[in-house]
C-alpha cells in the first residue's frame, strides 16, 4: 500500500514539476522546525507577518482562526499541527510568519516558522519521497529536492488543505 | 404602451440581435440545424405572442416563416442560399414590424403578401427553385427587399443585383425606411441591459467590502476629534451609501413579478370552487431584493390561494349575508421603514374563531379551559401552528394542514414576520413584513470568554442582566441552567460551554453566573437564553460564508469583518437551537415503556395549585374547575349538616377541603366551583397559590380520602386532588345518570382474588387522564397498558399483545374512538375483546354511535366508580360467555 501511494505521489510530483517547459521550477522556501520546505511560487499569493487572528471555536485543531487580509477573510492554518509537530512557545510565536495561498477560491494563510528566499530548482535534483518518510509528511509532500547541504521538501498545499476538510 | 408589448419587444429584439451573429454562419453553412431550429423557435414564439397581443400582421409573417422553417428543420427541404435569403427577409420583415410597433404602439399600415406568397410557395414546394443553388433565381421575385435589408446578403450578391439595389433605394421608400430602422438599433432594447446575476453578486460583494472599510475608517475617525480627514470622510461616507443603495437597486425587482401568476390562479380557483373572486393588486412596482422575492413567491401564492379557498364564500352565501356576490382579494405592497409590507386582504367570511378553538382543544394545543380564555386574536394565531387546517375537507387547493406554518417558517427564514387580523363575517387581512435585503444584517455584538461574536438582531428578543444575588438569577436543574422570565422558565445555553471556549470548573453559581447577560433568543416558536459575558452595540454587518473546512460547524451562519478590522464569527440562532435541542432528543431515547410514559409526561396539564389545611400543597386539573369564587364566610348557611351558599340564584352545596380549614377567623375564603350537568359544588380552600402548566406524573398514594396521589409540581411534592370524591360526597348520585350503583370493595376483592390479573388497554390522548386512570386501575388490581392514541393501540395488535378489555377515549386527534372501535372490530385478533368508551360528552346520539361502532359500554370520564364496576361487569360477562 505504502509503495503504491509513494509511486502515485512521485508520478504526480513529476508531472506537476515538469509541466513547465523548462527544466527548472521556482519555489518559495519556508522553514518549520529547522526543516526546509518549498511551495511552488505560483501558488503563493502573499507573505504575511504576524496578524491578529480570531479564534474559531469548535474548529479542527489545525485551524488557528481567521484573519482579515485587506477586507478578505482568510482562514489561518497551523502547518506545525498539520505535520504533527509541537506548537511553538508563545514567545517565539510572535515572530511567526504566514504564506497566503488560494485553494478552491478561498484564501488560507499557512502559519509557518519563517520564510526564506525564492529558489529556482533543477528537475535533476528532484526525487520522490523516501519510502521511509513519516506517513503524515509523506501525505503532504510531493517529493524532495537535493540542495547543497540541505533537503527541501515540496509541500503539496492542495492536499494539505483538503485533508483538513475531511479529517480522518 | 402596454407593459406586455414592451416586454415582448425587448425580448424579441434581444433574440433577433443574438441571431444576427448567427446569420452570417447560416450563409456559410445553410444546413446548420441548430440555427434553423433557433430561428424556428423565435418565429414560433413571435407567432404565439402576437396572437395574444393582437398583432395580426406580425403574426402572419411569423406563421408563414415558421411553416417554411419547419420544413427545413425536419429535413424535408434542403436549405439553399436562396432560401437563406428568404429566411433573412422574413426576419427582417419581423424586425421592421417590431420597429414600427415600438415607435407607434401599432402595426404599420399595409400587408406582407409579397413575402408570405413567397414563403407559401416554398412551403408548398411550388417555387421550383428548390433544387438549384442559383441564388438569383430564387431571389428574383423580390430582390429589392432582400438586398436592402441585409447588408451581408447584399455584399454577397452585390454583383448580380447591384442595379436593383440602386433601384430599390429610389423606388421603394418603404424599403428604405426599413433600412433606416434596421441600422438604428432598437431603442427599447437599449434602455435595459441584461446582466448576469454573477456580475451583480460580485458587485454587491465589492460594495459590501467598501461599506466595511468605510465603517472602519469612520470608527478610527471618531476616536480623533480634530482631523483633516473628517470632511473627505464625510463625503466618502455619503458616496458609499449612495453606491450601496445603487447597487442594491440593481438586484431589486418589482414585486409584481412574483404576482404575475396570481390572477390566473384565482381565475382557475373561482371556476373550480364556483366562486366569484376579484383579485385587486396595488403596489406591483414596489421593489425588493431578488433573493427575497424568490423566497416569498411560494408563500404568497399559497396565501392568496388560501384567501380564495377559505376566505371568500360562494356567491349564494355571500348574497345571504348581504355582500356583493363577487368576493374581493386585495393584494397590496408598500414600503415602511426599511421593510416591505405585503397585505393580503379578503372580504370573505373571516376566520371561524370557535371552530379553531375547538380544533385547538382537540389537537391538544391547549386545554379546554385555556382555549376558552383565549381572545379571538390569540385563537387566530393558532392557524400558524403545524398541522392546523380548518378546511373540513381536503381540496386540491388547501386543507392539507400544511400551509400557514410553512408560510410562516419561510417568512421567518428571511427575517420577516407575519401578522393577521380577522373579523368573522367581514374578512381577514394578513400582513407580511419582510426586510428589503438579506445581504446586510444588523447584528448584536457579544462577548464570551474573551471572544466576540455577532448574533443577528432579528433573533434577539430582549437582554437580561443577571445578578445571582437578586431576583434575576440563574438557577440550575442538575447541570442545566434555567431562568425565570416573567413566570416562564427559559432554557439557557451558556455560549462559553457550547463553544467550549473556556475550561470553566467554577461550579459555584454565585460566582460563575454573576453579572452575565442573557440574550433571549427566539427561533420560530422556541425561545431560549444565551448566556454571554458582555454585550456591545449593534453593527450592520455583511454576512460572508465561512471557509469550507468550517462548514461542518452548525453554530455559525457566517463570518464578517467588523468596523475595527477584526474578523468575527456570526452565530446562527437556528443552529444553536438545533444543536441544543437535539441533545434533548437523545436524552429521552429509551425503551418503549419508558417512552410511552415519557410522551405522556411530556404533554402538559394545567393545574391549579392551592393550599388547604395541613400538609403539602394541593393541585387540581384546571380543566375540571368551572370557576373560582370568593365566598363570604357569613353567607354560608347550614342545612341538614350540609353547607350551602346562594350562588347565581340557586343554592350550591359547599364543603371544606378538609376539616382543619379555619372558617372562624377570616371573613372570606376562596372557593373552587365544579360544575357538571347543571349541578355545582364548591370546595373551600385556604389559598389559591398559582396556575401551573406542568407535565405531571402521579404517584399513587395510599388510601387517603380525596387524594389520588402525589406529584412533583414546581419542585414540590403536591397532592393531586380527587375531585370525584368531593363531588360524590355531596351529590351521591352525581353520575347516576350514566352508570350503575357505585361499586367498590366488592369488586376489588374479586379482582384481587384472581390468579392472574386482567389486562387493560387504555387509549386516551390526554396525558392527564392516562396518569389519573392508570394508578386507579392498577390499584383496582388490573394490569394497565396506556397508549396515547388509536394508532399506537393498533400497532399493538401487530405485536403479540392481548388484552381482556379495551378502554378508549372518544375525542382523539388522529383518529376518533368510533373509528378506532370499527378498526378494532375489523381486526381478527381483537374482534372479541370488549370495548368501553370513555368520554366527557355523552348525548344519546353519541352513545348510539358508540354502540354502532362496536363499543360494549359507554361511560363518563370522571366517574371512577362506574368505570370500575363497568370494567368488572364487562369482564365477568366475557368470562360467562
Amino acid at each position: 500500500m505504502s509503495e503504491g501511494t509513494q509511486h502515485n505521489q512521485s508520478e504526480r510530483g513529476k508531472s506537476a514539476l515538469s509541466s513547465t517547459e523548462g527544466k527548472t521550477k521556482e519555489f518559495l522556501t519556508i522553514e518549520i522546525q529547522g526543516q526546509l520546505f518549498g511551495i511552488p511560487i505560483l501558488q503563493v499569493q502573499d507573505v504575511l507577518g504576524e496578524l491578529k487572528v480570531t479564534r474559531i471555536p469548535l474548529a479542527p485543531p489545525q485551524v488557528s482562526g481567521s484573519l482579515n487580509l485587506r477586507g478578505r477573510i482568510v482562514t489561518a492554518i497551523d502547518v506545525r499541527k498539520c505535520l504533527g509537530l509541537p506548537s511553538l512557545e508563545s514567545s517565539e510565536d510572535s515572530h511567526r510568519m504566514s504564506v497566503v495561498v488560494n485553494h478552491d477560491d478561498e484564501l488560507y494563510s499557512l502559519i509557518i516558522d519563517s520564510v526564506g528566499d525564492v529558489l529556482t530548482l533543477h528537475n535533476k535534483d528532484f526525487e520522490a519521497n523516501p519510502a521511509t518518510l513519516d506517513l503524515i509528511w509523506k501525505s503532504v509532500s510531493l517529493g524532495v529536492y537535493r540542495l547543497q547541504g540541505r533537503i527541501l521538501v515540496v509541500l503539496d498545499v492542495p492536499k494539505l488543505l483538503s485533508s483538513l476538510q475531511h479529517p480522518n | 404602451m402596454d407593459d406586455l408589448i414592451v416586454e415582448f419587444l425587448t425580448e424579441t429584439n434581444e433574440s433577433l440581435m443574438e441571431l444576427d451573429t448567427d446569420l452570417i454562419k447560416l450563409e456559410q453553412n445553410p444546413n446548420d440545424k441548430d440555427l434553423i431550429s433557433k430561428i424556428f423557435r423565435l418565429m414560433h414564439t413571435i407567432k404565439g405572442t402576437c396572437g395574444f397581443l393582437g398583432l395580426p400582421r406580425l403574426e402572419t409573417v411569423a406563421h408563414r416563416a415558421e411553416n417554411v422553417l419547419g420544413r427545413f428543420r425536419d429535413g424535408n427541404l434542403e436549405v439553399t442560399p436562396a432560401y437563406v435569403s428568404l429566411i433573412l427577409e422574413s426576419l427582417d420583415r419581423v424586425r421592421y414590424l417590431l420597429g414600427h410597433i415600438e415607435e407607434t404602439g401599432t402595426e404599420p399600415e399595409g400587408e406582407d403578401s409579397d413575402l408570405t406568397e413567397k414563403l407559401d410557395a416554398v412551403y408548398e414546394g411550388r417555387d421550383g427553385g428548390a433544387d438549384t443553388a442559383s441564388a438569383p433565381a430564387a431571389a428574383a421575385p423580390g430582390p429589392v427587399e432582400i438586398e436592402v435589408e441585409f447588408p451581408s446578403v447584399q455584399e454577397k450578391h452585390a454583383e448580380e443585383s447591384a442595379p436593383q439595389v440602386a433601384a430599390a433605394k429610389t423606388e421603394a421608400p418603404a424599403a428604405a425606411q426599413m433600412q433606416t430602422k434596421e441600422t438604428a438599433e432598437s431603442a427599447i432594447a437599449n434602455q435595459s441591459l441584461r446582466v448576469n446575476m454573477g456580475v451583480l453578486e460580485n458587485l454587491m460583494t465589492m460594495v459590501s467590502e467598501l461599506v466595511l472599510t468605510r465603517n472602519q475608517l469612520l470608527q478610527i475617525a471618531r476616536t480623533e476629534k480634530e482631523n483633516n480627514f473628517a470632511t473627505p470622510l464625510q463625503r466618502l461616507n455619503h458616496v458609499v451609501s449612495d453606491l450601496q443603495e445603487g447597487v442594491m437597486k440593481t438586484r431589486m425587482q418589482p414585486i409584481g413579478n412574483a404576482w404575475a401568476k396570481l390572477p390566473r390562479i384565482i381565475r382557475d380557483l373561482s371556476i373550480e370552487l364556483g366562486k366569484k373572486i376579484d383579485l385587486e393588486m396595488t403596489g406591483q412596482d414596489t421593489e425588493l431584493d431578488r433573493q427575497v422575492l424568490d423566497m416569498i413567491k411560494d408563500p404568497l401564492t399559497h396565501m392568496v390561494r388560501n384567501s380564495g379557498d377559505h376566505g371568500i364564500e360562494t356567491p349564494a352565501e355571500r348574497a345571504k349575508s348581504g355582500k356583493p356576490e363577487t368576493g374581493k382579494i386585495h393584494l397590496r405592497a408598500y414600503h415602511e421603514g426599511g421593510h416591505i409590507i405585503i397585505e393580503i386582504a379578503d372580504d370573505g367570511k373571516g376566520l371561524p374563531t370557535e371552530k379553531i378553538r375547538q380544533k385547538i382543544i382537540s389537537n391538544g394545543l391547549a386545554s379546554e379551559e385555556e382555549a376558552m380564555k383565549l381572545s379571538p386574536q390569540q385563537v387566530h394565531q393558532f392557524i400558524f401552528h403545524a398541522g392546523f387546517s380548518t378546511a373540513d375537507k381536503v381540496t386540491s387547493v388547501s386543507g392539507r394542514g400544511v400551509g400557514m406554518d410553512v408560510v410562516r417558517t419561510n417568512i421567518e427564514k428571511i427575517g420577516g414576520s407575519i401578522e393577521m387580523k380577522s373579523a368573522e363575517g367581514k374578512g381577514s387581512t394578513f400582513y407580511i413584513k419582510i426586510p428589503l435585503t438579506l445581504a446586510i444584517v444588523s447584528s448584536l455584538i457579544v462577548e464570551s470568554a474573551g471572544e466576540r461574536f455577532a448574533i443577528p438582531q432579528l433573533a434577539v428578543r430582549e437582554l437580561v442582566l443577571v445578578s445571582q444575588k437578586s431576583e434575576n438569577r440563574i438557577e440550575m436543574i442538575r447541570n442545566t441552567p434555567v431562568f425565570r422570565l416573567r413566570d416562564k422558565l427559559l432554557p439557557l445555553v451558556s455560549l462559553e460551554d457550547l463553544l467550549k471556549l473556556g475550561n470553566n470548573t467554577d461550579t459555584d453559581l454565585a460566582t460563575r453566573f454573576e453579572h452575565k447577560y442573557i440574550i433571549v433568543t427566539q427561533v420560530g416558536n422556541y425561545s431560549f437564553g444565551l448566556i454571554v459575558d458582555q454585550v456591545f452595540d449593534t453593527e450592520e454587518i455583511v454576512v460572508k460564508p465561512v471557509a469550507k473546512i468550517l462548514k461542518d460547524i452548525d453554530l455559525f451562519s457566517g463570518n464578517t469583518i467588523l468596523g475595527d478590522g477584526s474578523v468575527i464569527m456570526i452565530l446562527d440562532p437556528g443552529g444553536i437551537a438545533k444543536v441544543t435541542g437535539e441533545n434533548n432528543v437523545t436524552d429521552s431515547a429509551s425503551d418503549t415503556a419508558e417512552d410511552n410514559r415519557r410522551i405522556a409526561a411530556d404533554k402538559k396539564t394545567s393545574l391549579l395549585l392551592f393550599t388547604a389545611g395541613q400538609g403539602s400543597p394541593k393541585a387540581v386539573p384546571l380543566s375540571l374547575i368551572s370557576r373560582l369564587e370568593n365566598v363570604e364566610v357569613s353567607s354560608i348557611e347550614q342545612t341538614d349538616g350540609q353547607m350551602l351558599v346562594q350562588y347565581r340564584g340557586s343554592l350550591m352545596p359547599i364543603l371544606p377541603f378538609s376539616n382543619d380549614i379555619d372558617l372562624e377567623s377570616v371573613s372570606a375564603k376562596p372557593l373552587l366551583v365544579f360544575a357538571d350537568r347543571g349541578k355545582s359544588v364548591g370546595l373551600i380552600v385556604d389559598e389559591i397559590v398559582d396556575i401551573r402548566e406542568e407535565a405531571i406524573e402521579i404517584q399513587l398514594d395510599g388510601k387517603r380520602q380525596g387524594v389520588f396521589g402525589s406529584a412533583i409540581i414546581s419542585g414540590k411534592a403536591t397532592e393531586i386532588v380527587d375531585v370525584m370524591h368531593f363531588l360524590n360526597s355531596v351529590h351521591g348520585d352525581w353520575f347516576k345518570d350514566h352508570g350503575d350503583e357505585p361499586f367498590l370493595q366488592h369488586d376489588k376483592r374479586k379482582q384481587g382474588g384472581g390468579s392472574s390479573s386482567k389486562r387493560i388497554l387504555l387509549v386516551d390522548d390526554s396525558p392527564f387522564f392516562r396518569n389519573m386512570l392508570c394508578p386507579l386501575l392498577t390499584a383496582a388490581g388490573y394490569e394497565v397498558v396506556a397508549v396515547e392514541g388509536p394508532s399506537k393501540a393498533l400497532e399493538l395488535t401487530e405485536s403479540e399483545e392481548n388484552f381482556d378489555i379495551i378502554i378508549s377515549d372518544i375525542e382523539m386527534p388522529d383518529m376518533n374512538g368510533y373509528d378506532f372501535a370499527t378498526r378494532v372490530r375489523a381486526n381478527e385478533k381483537w374482534q372479541n375483546t370488549p370495548m368501553v368508551a370513555l368520554t366527557s360528552h355523552a348525548t344519546p346520539e353519541d352513545i348510539d354511535h358508540g354502540y354502532e361502532s362496536g363499543f360494549d359500554e359507554y361511560i363518563a370520564k370522571f366517574d371512577r366508580d362506574t368505570l370500575l364496576s363497568t370494567i368488572s361487569k364487562t369482564l365477568s360477562r366475557g368470562i360467562e360467555a
